[in-house]
């Protein structure tokens, strides 16, 4: 079998059957029921909180409760597991109502009285911008001199994005319980190892005492990495105090309008022209990150690190900010703030080639960059990258010269090229995760994966199993994978960030070397592999400069759309995409993440329309919020480039972000060619097309 | 006891909650039968589809007063068939299960296809399963699962 060969997912039969049990199917004797009281307002104090006379079996679980520390540790500690005296945003929780009966505890809820002296909320991030105190973080980096050079004319854009909700299909669900006196939380999560390290300050206690174990995650899609350490703190405190099994599943309207999504941004985009190139770039990010900063700074740092995407731009001024609102707090989403800043880099590109009056990817091909080339943080491109040839793949793959010069109505094409680095940035793997790996051969020959990295619909176990088993020349049968458990497998770092094939991975295929020369010897064996930086990896994390990622996955996508002349309804009938992601492991789930990605894309850029108003999210169900159904999803056409990464395992490099990051300015831009607009905001609802043809 | 009574999985159940009760909840919490699945419990997204005397319906939406006397199949039951064992095949052969929250009910909807006698074109595959939503595989490898049928003789099941 080669490595790029497709087998058989080793978890679908058990999911078709509906045996797979995720966390709200799980059985758990004497388990209570918790449901979330909430903040109904965006901003104020609580004053009074008036809780009728408890009937047994109804419990309240609140800040009072929390055994250490009210404050959930993600980065900084600025967020209360339950609100004490103020409330920042709507939906806030402020404690857990607690009983055996569903009813009995809506029943007791509608009964609370809270009571507000209520503040004027600050929700429009642009206004927020302006105030200092509402800056969370700033960073800003700059490369050659841009207010030295020579140029021809200066373009200026503003772009805008939304939220996008993640929508997994799988709500958000834990459960606390005491077991053998340590405290331990199931959970549909992606970060075992997050959620811990919350439990540790919230709890008090120690990694012996605490302990968290994943379930099977029906998709998650970067809103269960960080979200579920908050979760985890509230059941965590609930079982402790109650020592029975708490379960915490949230309703899907609390989880659409409460948890976090992908966030809004406002940019602005300044390119510097000579001789039909950019010689220089001004690139200014804002993000809404709400009310507590949770992952937004790292989230803002990838959108001004990766920002001049395929293209080599001499002069640069970058600036990002993280600024606080007293709307829904937001984070991880796949992508995480690459989808807003390539899009904003991306149809400009598109608009400057047009305002050039040349072919948008024979504009962007006299600015790709190459291998030794250096990066916009200066750190040196240390792969082969293959840019020039991807897009000959494309454009022979989708007949774009011929489908470009024909004469259309109401038909247009857009094209994007994007890069989405591996792993975390810069020296964050080395300095910040330290992944441990470990492979355990038992007496009767089976080999055991042990990593904190879960499945979540990505197909993580497939690919490392098969990763193993190619290394060890056996039976992918013959490899097992233990269920990210803290007190089973080591910690491997997040499954976020396309790190799982790219590093765990490359660490399992080097375990799994060293075990092959041990398979003979009879009993256990078990061998541990921990990540070391490569030496091409050179990073400053207070300058900002060196390599912010170890190396880049690409894609060269072409959208077609067909745009609608009364209602302005848009169909995207195709989207081709040209990738190299090193080597695939495996060419079905590759297949699987690029079409994924092209369509969770594609909502993205027409259909997905989450705002808020007065700090309140306005689509918090299926209905009001649309996502691309079987009637919406175009043909999807795929191809990649096979060009080996050193560093990864058989030579693959990372997927699952990468497929997303682009769609949404190939799609604006086709719809911008289909009808001769200009736009400057996602998602091009019919709306947004009929303003801008005024 | 109940007056009321119906047949889950081929087994006769007699009524013991309320009629408003919705039968999502009495599969999945009384029965114990967890492989139908609640996803936006709105109607929208068919994670929770059943048969009812042999249509599909999103059991979300279902109070037990609308199954009184009828015939509920959920996938534990279905999974047992031989038309079971063609989709998952087809399934695992063309990559369409990921995390596999959306399956259980895409099954339910794509034997629904089956037995309307349609032809198994992609036309009619995209709208057999519109009222499926799925996240994570953009849907192009559960249509080629679904047409592959075609071929092991799908129409006449
Ligand atoms: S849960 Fe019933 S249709 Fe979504
Ligand atoms: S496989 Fe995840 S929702 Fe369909």
């Amino acid at each position: 079998m080669k490595i790029t060969d497709a087998v058989h997912r080793v978890d679908g039969a058990g999911k078709l059957k509906g045996e797979t049990k995720y966390i709200e199917d799980m059985h758990f004797d004497n388990m209570l029921y918790a449901k979330t009281l909430r903040s109904k307002i965006a901003k104020g104090r609580i004053t009074n909180i008036e809780y009728p006379e408890l009937p047994k079996e109804i419990f309240i679980i609140d800040a009072e409760d929390m055994p250490a520390n009210n404050e959930v540790a993600i980065i900084e500690r600025d967020m209360p597991v339950f609100a004490k005296d103020a409330v920042r945003y709507l939906g806030e929780p402020i404690a857990l109502v607690v009983g055996e009966d569903k009813d009995a505890i809506l029943k007791y809820m509608s009964k609370i009285k809270i009571e507000y002296a209520e503040e004027e909320p600050v929700c429009d991030l642009s206004q927020a911008a302006k105030k200092p105190d509402h800056i969370m973080t700033e960073r800003a980096y700059e490369k050659g001199n841009l207010s030295e050079i020579e140029y021809d004319e200066k373009v200026t854009e503003i772009f805008e994005t939304t939220y996008q909700e993640q929508l997994y299909m799988e709500k958000q669900g834990v459960v606390g319980t005491v077991e053998e006196g340590v405290v331990t939380v199931y959970g549909s999560l992606q970060c075992p190892y997050y959620a811990l390290g919350a439990l540790k300050h919230a709890m008090g206690m120690d990694e012996t005492k605490l302990r968290v174990i994943q379930t099977p995650t029906g998709g998650a899609f970067g809103g269960k990495e960080e979200y579920p350490s908050l979760l985890a703190c509230q059941v965590a405190a609930a079982a402790y105090k109650l020592k029975r099994p708490v379960r915490l599943v949230l309703d899907r309207r609390e989880d659409m309008a409460y948890t976090t999504k992908r966030h809004p941004s406002k940019m602005v985009i300044t390119s510097y022209i000579k001789d039909k190139k950019v010689l220089g770039m001004d690139f200014d990010i804002m993000l809404d990150a709400g009310s507590y900063l949770g992952l937004s700074d790292v989230v803002m740092q990838r959108a001004i690190f990766t920002m001049t995407g395929g293209y080599k731009i001499a002069n640069l001024k970058m600036r990002g900010r993280t600024v606080r609102t007293n709307n829904v707090f937001t984070g991880a989403f796949r992508g995480f703030g690459a989808p807003q800043s390539m899009y904003a880099l991306e149809l400009h590109m598109s608009h400057l080639a047009k305002h050039l009056g040349e072919d948008p990817l024979k504009f962007r091909r006299r600015h790709y960059v190459k291998r030794g080339d250096l990066t916009a943080t200066n750190g040196r491109f240390n792969e082969e990258i293959y840019l020039d040839r991807l897009t000959d793949l494309l454009e022979n793959m989708s007949g774009y010269k011929e489908a470009v010069s024909k004469k259309r109505i109401l038909a247009g094409y857009g094209v994007s090229v994007v890069p989405h680095g591996g792993g975390f940035t810069g020296d964050g793997e080395a300095v910040h995760i330290k992944a441990v790996v470990k492979l355990k051969k038992e007496s009767n020959g089976r080999v055991t994966i042990l990593v904190s990295n879960v499945e979540m619909g990505q197909g993580a176990i497939t690919t490392l199993s098969k990763i193993v088993a190619i290394v060890l020349e056996m039976d992918m049968d013959r490899v097992g994978y233990e269920t990210p458990d803290t007190f089973k497998v080591p910690d491997s770092g997040p499954t976020v960030a396309s790190r799982t094939t790219m590093v765990v991975g490359a660490l399992l295929a080097r375990a799994a070397a060293k075990l092959k020369n041990r398979m003979h010897e009879p009993g256990e064996v078990i061998i541990t592999e921990h990540f070391k930086q490569p030496d091409y990896v050179k990073w400053n994390a207070e300058t900002l400069q060196g390599n912010a990622y170890m190396a880049y996955s690409w894609s060269v996508l072409l959208a077609r759309v067909e745009v609608d002349p009364v209602s302005y309804e848009v169909k995207c009938t195709d989207i081709w995409g040209a990738y190299d992601v090193g080597v695939p492991i495996d060419e079905k789930l590759l297949i699987g993440q690029i079409q994924g990605g092209m369509v969770q894309g594609l909502g993205y850029a027409i259909m997905e329309n989450m705002t808020s108003k007065a700090g309140g999210i306005e689509q918090f169900t299926f209905s009001s919020y649309p996502i691309p159904t079987t009637m919406d999803v175009p043909k999807l056409h795929a191809e990649w480039i096979i060009n080996p990464y050193q560093d990864g395992p058989f030579g693959a490099k990372s997927v699952g972000e990468l497929t997303l990051v682009g769609v949404a300015p190939a799609v604006a831009a086709a719809i911008e060619d289909a009808i001769g607009i200009i736009t400057s905001e996602i998602p091009v609802t019919p709306e947004v097309i009929e303003r801008s043809l005024v | 006891m109940s007056e009321y009574q119906f047949v889950l999985n081929g087994e006769k159940r007699f009524i013991d909650c309320e009629l408003s009760r919705r039968l999502l909840d009495v599969i999945r919490i009384d029965e114990g039968l967890t492989g139908t699945k609640e996803g936006c419990q709105e109607g929208e997204c068919g994670a929770c589809l059943v048969f009812i005397d042999d249509e599909i319906f999103n059991s979300c939406l279902v109070p037990m007063s609308n199954v009184v006397g009828k015939s509920v199949v959920t996938i534990e039951a279905y999974a047992k068939t031989e038309e079971y064992q063609r989709i998952e095949r087809a399934f695992l052969e063309a990559g369409a299960v990921q995390c596999g929250y959306c399956t259980p009910g895409m099954v339910m909807a794509v034997s629904s296809l089956l037995r309307s006698g349609k032809p198994l074109d992609e036309d009619a595959v995209r709208m057999g399963l519109s009222g499926n939503l799925c996240r994570c595989t953009g849907y192009q490898t559960i249509f080629e699962a679904v047409c592959s049928l075609k071929e092991s003789g799908g129409q006449d099941v």
